[in-house]
């Protein structure tokens, strides 16, 4: 069990004050060290990753939470070149994308940053939570996840990007990874990483520049900063297995500071060592071929794995 | 008794005052690692002691979907 934290938390660094404890890296550190903490471990794994350099053009998915405008902020205090770009999945529940699209917006209005909105119901003709009854039986989270794949893919094509960073933090990765070991995913443990290289022109290489931090530490951060983000979960999320399994992962960490990291940087450094070695059945929308091997949709021109419509195009069939 | 108010999500509760943030956010049965305790717009640690009058805000930290 976790204990009780001592009193007088000082930063290891200066003795100040110290706002965050992170038992992991047997760090307190007070507000400036922890800021300064955030930009170097983000810095770093850019680099050990190789993500994108300065020169290269970054495309950030932002969905208004906390993750990901800390990651704009990050990104765009370290220099690099950013836009913004926020999909409008149409849950209209509690307002949440309407909330969600107008948060992204003051964030970027304030800082003179530019981003784009891609609507899905006005683009499409279906909203995502309208596909509910197309979907195949699919959980709505995985269409939902479709959709954002493909929108990304293509507003980072059409505009030239030549990446796409999300913010899944190290808490995020940790639960994909629990929940792709629970299923022995193969195809799923061979990719997941800080990095997912561009096969394809129309496939853009995605990031995860944050994928060293707690999602505790993201939240710190943007707090700290004053970054307003919107703190209600979607509510598609409420019932997600993920938020299940992060506590699950919390308990352990709780008990054994660090699990969640190791956990992760077992997987990145055992498959580039090659010691862990899955093969790896290619998944759907997202093959990992080379560009010759893919077929293209007629109806998108992305590239797919089989004949005919990719699986996004698919999602907006009539059911059979 | 002079008392400090928290709140987490639509839940309020008052504790007694010279509590620590970590007892209080104990005290209302939610996992200390899962939220980040705000006071006065300040990200507060975990060890700081609830002064009567505080208002705490505690921010859950665990995103899902
Ligand atoms: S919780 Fe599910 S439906 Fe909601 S944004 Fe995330 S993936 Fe989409
Ligand atoms: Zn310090
Ligand atoms: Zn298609």
């Amino acid at each position: 069990m976790t204990r009780p934290p001592r009193p007088y938390m000082k930063c290891n660094l200066c003795g100040g004050l110290a706002i965050i404890r992170m038992p992991q890296h047997r760090l307190n550190l007070c507000e400036e060290h922890f800021d300064q903490w955030v930009l170097k471990m983000v810095q770093r794994a850019i680099e050990r990753h190789s993500m994108f350099r300065p020169h290269e053009r970054v495309l950030v998915a932002v969905s208004g939470g906390k993750d990901s405008l800390a990651l704009w902020d990050i990104l765009t205090r370290l220099g690099y070149q950013t836009e913004g770009v926020y999909i409008h999945l149409g849950i209209t529940h509690e307002d949440y994308s309407d909330v969600s699209q107008a948060q992204v917006e003051a964030f970027a209005v304030e800082r003179g940053l530019s981003y784009q909105v891609v609507d899905v119901g006005a683009t499409y003709g279906q909203t995502v939570p309208d596909l509910r009854n197309t979907g195949r039986g699919k959980h709505l989270c995985a269409v939902c996840g479709l959709v954002k794949r493909h929108v990304m893919n293509r507003i980072a094509y059409e505009g030239g990007y030549d990446a796409i960073a999300t913010g899944h933090q190290l808490d995020d990765e940790a639960a994909i990874l629990l929940q792709n070991t629970l299923h022995w995913r193969a195809g799923y443990l061979q990719r997941q990483g800080p990095v997912l290289p561009s096969t394809h022109p129309r496939l853009a290489r995605k990031v995860k520049p944050l994928c060293t931090l707690y999602e505790r530490e993201t939240a710190a951060y943007a707090l700290m900063r004053g970054i307003e983000f919107v703190e209600q979960e979607c509510p598609y999320a409420v019932r997600a297995t993920s938020i299940f399994i992060k506590h699950i992962l919390n308990q352990l960490e709780n008990r054994s500071p660090g699990t969640k990291r190791q956990f992760y940087d077992g997987l990145v450094r055992g498959r580039a060592s090659g010691e862990l070695v899955f093969s790896a059945p290619d998944i759907d929308d997202e093959p990992a071929l080379a560009p010759d091997d893919y077929q293209t949709c007629p109806r998108c021109g992305q590239p797919t794995l089989s004949p005919g419509l990719c699986a996004f195009c698919r999602l907006w069939e009539p059911a059979p | 008794m002079e008392t400090a108010r928290i709140t987490y999500r639509k839940r309020v509760l008052e504790v007694a005052a010279g509590m620590t943030v970590y007892s209080a956010i104990e005290k209302m049965g939610i996992d200390p690692s899962t939220v980040i305790a705000v006071r006065a717009k300040r990200v507060v640690n975990e060890q700081t002691i609830l002064e009567a009058g505080d208002e705490l805000k505690l921010v859950n930290v665990i995103s899902g979907g």
